[in-house]
């Protein structure tokens, strides 16, 4: 088992999506969706524990700095962004790493997870990262509220997806949860998966509009019923993002739909995680609670712009044993 | 392991806890530590080897205290014991801050040197165990900034003998010694053999505190050095936790001394896991419930109960997180379990387990060979009857079986023994507020399991001992009523004349015991001729037996639905024997002064203000909501202690016994009451009153008899759960022995008297002998 999942991970790192079976998804079970808990305070005090129970040193901590990048997804989500800016990113995105550096650690070169951009860069992206393994993925369906119209939101995937979006970032409609309507929930998250095709579909569950955990519990799990491959915390921009807290309860649903139905959705924490430690937080997290598989950019992505800088800074400091600054690394 | 490769396996690697400042305090005392007497170290005796359980390797060696070092060490408190006790509160409050302040500052020495001696995993010691330590001081230095002022009448018990487990070292030292320097004690801890090093660390560093020398001494050994302690006569005070069989031996040893004692002892503690919880939720809390300090916990949630609709989903899901631990070197930041603390107990833990029944899992990760490691284990398919769901393992060992209704799960989490803590899962807040007051036990966690706290009580019921640490009430444990007591006069009955009297009834009348409702001849078949003090013939008392005691109790135990009625009713029902008795007051003063010669007047008019009394308190004693800090409330609910035996005064024939049905009443309880054994036909006559007052049969039950007789049968009765005496025969000695058969609370006079008149008769004291405090922790948030 341990030999298949380390050759599994090798191919991996550079043909993310082909080696796992996407998410078929199945038809709505309400009862399920409706009998899914989440006890709030109990979940709060696994999350606050759980950096103090895991700790990664040394060699170890290098060597998962590094796989956190290769699970980056490399965004710029601003209304000022260019070619040029994309361009940039997308370089960055390539060699994300200093090459000196990767020497020094014994590593060949690795780029990040992918590049996540509006709409209207996916060309630029997707030209700028021709000869990579670097996918492009579009946020789309009206990011970042999700209130254009419906026909014009599955119009917006087809579209990125034939300008070349290998990964679609959705948002479903947080109305739909916080009314209760599954159903409605369900359809919609259906509707966005037909349209994107063989492009993965990550849905944004915007969890800091949700209210509550249950909610979260509820609504990965109609996501995942309805065909994602992904499920994600957040746009970036609610008031609240990515928390351990929202983690446990979507890797949990993770956990119970894998039981279930035997089929592996990835995780995406998006917005706030912005250090090394947090980083290795949560790879723990997913490594312990769902397992070494999803380690790999094809099962698990940090949504992040400032994380990389500091993992540089880190590596640096492994490499030579002085703290490093920020304009020692090349910016994106 | 290169970076490359670990880029692929993405393994955890070794992370380390340094030691070198721990081993540099122990190399600092040459790997020998003697005593801490009087704020010195005695000379190293006679030694013994502590050692790292993780490795095997010897970390120091430990001196065992002789007959003579024990002596050292109380007489060392007792001088230090007048200054200490008559330290105004801020005085205290002062030293027990700067106790706080050190433990933080030396924090990571404490935890350090706690996983190198117990072999707990370091997260443990550093982020639990020693935090809890450094609240337990900050604490109790605001119960001494308090104490003065918020507890008038009550002072220091005096020299206090401690004697600790080896599971939570410095943790079990702060809870024993923060509230009884705070409320005045001074003390003499025996930390156990195994783990002696945090205290000898502890005190160590508590001189730079301005600690005053002798108010804590610290004396190291294994059983036999706490068996000094416990037999000391110099020693006013034993505080145990550890064993259940110990804590008896204990309760045995010091039947009769007129130590204070209390006693936190094992556990078995139910695990409940409704259909509606938040399954995975309360898996995880299972890691911390029974996979905690690998289980050496003694409220460790080591009995699950899940409802069978859940069950086989839970056992998988639970299995899957088993698998997820990882077990090793405690000093490595990365470890969920740590080594068992030492060959012996592992050997324990294997027998154990290898002798049970059900299908056995343990959980498929690596186990050191070297060192004493178990794996943690789930036992599935075992039933109430099966042993390791009655006995405590103490190891990482988790027993399982299901039930189909909350009553069952009520049943089957009860049937145990022991009481000391219980959790139950459920998203059902009425489900949760239902079940968690029928739980017997001292602790009930909604939703959450093994949470701490300074401010909330801990401790047991049934054969988990008795007494409260933390908050208040565990405060009250080290504390005594101000008040000067005179010695009991015995009280003879009075004798046969010579030629006998006139009967006083124009009509004979036969006095029974009053058992389940009912007036009820004596099992034996004898009675007691009862004369006045003029030779009158009063009448005949039953000379009951231990078939009567055995019949009172279980009509007791029937009367169950009194305990859970509301307040209202009891205050009622109280009221309303006070009404009964003022209408027969006359007959009443009559029958006291047939029977002692003296007005009974106002004996009848006190019992009456008395019954007012309790019917007042019974809807006013009110529990608390602690401050812990946690989003949630923990909430310390009087409850009754159940079934109490209870020996009424000799001296005061009809308001003696009314003082103890009052309370026990008012509180919910259910009364064996013995009546006064030179004077029992006030008793007998409180009967009719009884009768027609709408007490539920079996709520009070009276008997009459020898005290010395009915003390052994009553206190042994393992359906009692508290036994009073305010005789004048010599029965303390003999109630104190006996309860330890199930570990049943006891309160008795130890030959001193009390002035039933004044409001010696009733108050405080009372109500905290009817009452057990039952914390209830509901953590919330949506």
């Amino acid at each position: 088992m341990q030999v298949e999942e380390r050759s599994v991970a090798a191919t991996a790192r550079h043909l993310p999506q082909v080696t796992e079976t996407r998410n078929p998804g199945m038809p709505l079970d309400l009862d399920w969706v409706r009998s899914a808990q989440a006890n709030t305070s109990a979940i709060e005090r696994r999350a606050a524990t759980l950096p103090g129970r895991r700790s990664v040193k040394k060699v170890h901590q290098a060597a998962w700095l590094l796989r956190a990048i290769t699970l980056i997804d490399l965004t710029t989500l601003a209304g000022d962004d260019t070619p040029g800016r994309v361009r940039r990113l997308c370089a960055k995105a390539a060699n994300p790493v200093r090459p000196d550096l990767l020497e020094a650690l014994g590593m060949s070169p690795i780029t990040t997870g992918a590049v996540c951009v509006y709409h209207e860069m996916v060309p630029v992206a997707v030209e700028a990262l021709a000869g990579t393994d670097v996918p492009v993925a579009a946020v789309s369906t009206g990011f970042p509220a999700g209130l254009s119209p419906f026909r014009l939101r599955v119009e917006e995937i087809r579209e990125s997806v034939a300008a070349g979006a290998r990964e679609i970032d959705i948002v479903i409609s947080r109305r739909h949860v916080l009314t209760g309507d599954w159903t409605a929930l369900y359809d919609e998250m259906a509707a966005f998966r037909e349209a994107c095709g063989d492009a993965h579909a990550k849905a944004i569950l915007a969890t800091g509009e949700l209210g509550t955990l249950r909610n979260v519990a509820r609504a990965s799990l109609v996501c995942m019923m309805a065909g994602a491959d992904f499920i994600k915390t957040s746009t970036g921009k609610e008031g609240v993002n990515a928390t351990l807290p929202v983690s446990l309860v979507m890797i949990r649903a993770i956990r119970a739909f894998e039981e279930r139905t035997g089929s592996r959705v990835g995780y995406k924490p998006a917005g706030g995680i912005s250090k090394s430690k947090d980083a290795l937080t949560y790879l723990a997290l997913m490594k312990d609670e769902l397992g070494d598989r999803w380690l790999m950019p094809d099962l698990f992505r940090f949504g992040a712009s400032s994380l990389l800088g500091d993992i540089e800074r880190q590596l640096e400091h492994h490499v030579t044993g002085r703290y490093s600054a920020s304009h020692r690394h090349g910016m994106a | 392991m290169n970076v490359k490769e670990v880029f692929e396996t993405m393994e955890y690697g070794p992370a380390p806890e340094g030691d070198s400042e721990a081993r540099a305090w122990i190399e600092q005392h040459e790997g020998r530590f003697g005593h801490h007497i009087a704020g010195e170290w005695t000379t190293p005796g006679p030694v013994f080897e502590t050692r790292n359980p993780a490795t095997g390797a010897g970390l120091a060696e430990i001196s065992q205290a002789s007959q003579a070092d024990v002596e050292a060490a109380v007489a060392a408190a007792r001088k230090a014991l007048p200054r200490w006790s008559k330290t105004p509160g801020h005085g205290r409050a002062k030293v027990l801050y700067a106790l706080a302040r050190l433990v933080q500052k030396q924090s990571r020495l404490f935890a350090v040197l706690e996983t190198m001696d117990n072999g707990k995993p370091i997260r443990e010691s550093r982020d639990i165990d020693i935090p809890l330590v450094a609240r337990h001081f900050y604490y109790h230095a605001g119960l001494a900034q308090l104490m003065d002022t918020e507890m008038p009448g009550r002072e220091s018990l005096g020299v206090c003998g401690q004697i600790i487990p080896w599971n939570f070292p410095l943790l079990m030292l702060a809870w024993k010694v923060a509230p009884a320097l705070a409320a005045g004690n001074t003390v003499v801890l025996k930390p156990a053999e195994y783990t002696s090093l945090t205290a000898l660390l502890f005190a160590d560093l508590a001189a730079e505190t301005g600690l005053p020398p002798g108010v804590l001494n610290i004396v190291t050994g294994d059983g036999a050095a706490g068996a000094a302690l416990v037999d000391h006569p110099d020693v006013d005070k034993i505080a145990f936790t550890g064993s259940t069989s110990v804590g008896r031996h204990i309760r045995e040893a010091t039947a009769g001394s007129e130590k204070a004692l209390t006693l936190e002892l094992g556990g078995k503690s139910p695990y409940i896991v409704f259909d509606d919880a938040d399954m995975d939720s309360a898996i995880e809390g299972l890691v911390d419930a029974i996979w905690f300090n690998q289980g050496q916990v003694c409220c460790a949630g080591s009995r699950l109960l899940v409802q069978e609709g859940i069950a086989e989903t839970f056992y998988s899901r639970l299995r899957r997180r088993m698998d997820g631990l990882r077990l090793g070197d405690p000093l490595d930041k990365c470890i969920d379990v740590g080594a068992v603390v030492d060959p012996v107990q592992l050997a324990a833990i294997k027998d154990l387990v290898n002798s049970s029944g059900g299908e056995i899992y343990q959980a498929a990760i690596p186990v050191p060979t070297d060192g004493c490691f178990y794996p943690p284990t789930l036992i599935t398919g075992l039933g109430p009857s099966d042993r390791l769901m009655q006995e405590e393992v103490f190891g990482p060992v988790l027993v399982a079986t299901t039930f189909r209704t909350p009553d069952e799960a009520v049943a089957l989490a009860n049937n145990t023994r022991y009481g000391l803590a219980a959790t139950l899962w459920t998203e059902n807040v009425n489900l949760a507020l239902d079940i968690a007051p029928k739980l017997v036990a001292g602790v009930v966690w909604v939703n959450a399991t093994n949470l701490f706290d300074a401010a909330a009580g801990f401790g047991g019921v049934r054969e988990s001992g008795f007494g409260r640490e933390g908050g208040w009430e565990g405060l009250a444990a080290y504390t005594k009523p101000v008040v000067k007591t005179k010695p009991i006069r015995p009280v003879a009955p009075k004798q046969a004349p010579a030629r006998a009297g006139e009967p006083v009834d124009s009509v004979d009348r036969t006095a029974k015991l009053y058992v389940g409702g009912k007036q009820a001849r004596p099992d034996g078949g004898y009675s007691r001729t009862i004369w006045g003090p003029k030779g009158a013939f009063l009448g005949h008392a039953s000379l009951a037996n231990r078939k009567d005691v055995r019949n009172a109790v279980e009509a007791a135990s029937k009367a169950g639905n009194w305990s859970r009625s509301p307040a209202h009713l009891r205050a009622q029902i109280l009221y309303y024997l006070a009404e009964n008795l003022a209408a027969r007051q006359d007959a009443f003063a009559d029958r006291l002064k047939d029977l002692t010669g003296t007005s009974g007047a106002a004996e009848v008019a006190a019992s009456i203000q008395r019954l007012f009394t309790w019917a007042a308190w019974a809807d006013k004693f009110d529990g608390r909501a602690k401050g812990v800090p946690l989003r949630g409330i923990a909430l310390a609910m009087n409850e009754p202690v159940g079934t109490i035996g209870a020996f009424a005064a000799d001296d005061a024939p009809l308001l003696g016994l009314v003082s103890v049905i009052g309370p026990a009443m008012a509180m919910g309880n259910r009364l064996v009451a013995v009546a006064s054994e030179p004077y029992p036909l006030a008793a007998t006559d409180l009967i009719q009153v009884l009768e027609t007052s709408d007490v539920p049969p079996g709520v009070v039950n009276i008997l009459t008899g020898s005290h010395e007789e009915l003390a052994l049968h009553l206190a042994g009765h393992m359906d009692v759960d508290a036994v009073w005496s305010f005789s004048s025969s010599d029965i303390s000695g003999t109630i104190e022995r006996e309860a330890a058969g199930n570990l049943k609370r006891t309160w008795v006079n130890n030959r001193r008297g009390r002035d039933w008149m004044s409001p010696e008769g009733e108050g405080h004291a009372f109500l905290a002998a009817a009452t057990e405090i039952k914390t209830v922790w509901v953590p919330y948030g949506e």
